[in-house]
């Protein structure tokens, strides 16, 4: 990817995105199901949609998927 | 059960940040601790929409992430509001060798910020993008939230895009569906 296609990349917002209050509201319920097997994005897509832009709830949503699996193990 | 993940969770990002040693331990020692406080006050709020414990694992994850932002500005590596136009941002992947390129791209970027974005969009917009301040950090600076400094950055990032397809750097979102 050239900087050009990175700073699209970048830029681009989707219009689905619900913002961090409600992502991080939800993040329990989606990091519950993701870990089940179950494909979270079907009746969540704005969250699927944020935690994919934002890197601080992406971060979060990293661990608490590894506070599960950390959980199981 | 909550330290256990507290010190997982800071292990995770702690190496990122250049946490270490005793004050990872102690980052992880407080967050369990207020993280166990919010459960204690908030256990009402529980609706059974997840486990129990998925929903108690997220505070402690909120109390790592937020003690981490607030640990930036003990040994800040980064600067708020100095404008490095100079070189390209990092998360552009430029190759050094392709100055000529970055160049254009940097100085029509910097037109549109200087141009289309209030004050407050540009502080956020520089600090975030150009110098790599990480969103939770600069919320606790500006004393807002991160869910106020994403929306910032988003309605940003809207208009930095609108204008430079307006000026035909990039394809705007009708000629992207086509």
């Amino acid at each position: 990817m050239n900087g050009w296609a990175a700073l699209d990349r970048f830029l681009h917002t989707d219009p689905r995105d619900v913002g961090c209050a409600e992502a991080m509201d939800m993040l329990h319920v989606y990091a519950d199901l993701v870990a089940a097997g179950v494909p979270a994005e079907e009746p969540y897509p704005g969250v699927a949609a944020h935690l994919r832009a934002c890197g601080p709830c992406g971060q979060d949503y990293e661990g608490l998927l590894a506070a599960i699996a950390g959980e199981a193990s | 059960m909550l330290l256990r993940a507290a010190r997982r969770e800071a292990a995770r990002r702690g190496p990122r940040v250049q946490i270490t040693g005793p004050e990872l331990e102690d980052l992880a020692c407080q967050a369990a601790g207020d993280a166990l406080l919010a459960i204690t006050q908030k256990a009402g709020q529980f609706r059974g929409e997840s486990r129990f414990t998925t929903w108690a694992y997220r505070f402690v994850i909120f109390e790592v992430s937020a003690k981490i932002g607030r640990h930036f500005w003990r040994h800040p590596t980064r600067s708020l509001d100095a404008e490095s136009w100079d070189r390209p941002p990092a998360r552009f992947g430029f190759d050094p060798a392709q100055e000529s390129e970055w160049r254009d791209l940097l100085a029509a970027l910097r037109r549109a910020v200087d141009t289309e974005l209030t004050p407050r969009q540009r502080e956020v917009f520089v600090a975030v993008a150009l110098n790599d301040v990480p969103p939770d950090a600069l919320a606790i600076k500006l004393g807002s939230n991160r869910n106020a400094i994403y929306k910032m950055m988003l309605a940003a990032r809207r208009k930095l895009r609108a204008a430079l397809a307006a000026n035909g750097y990039l394809h705007d979102e009708e000629s992207r569906r086509s």
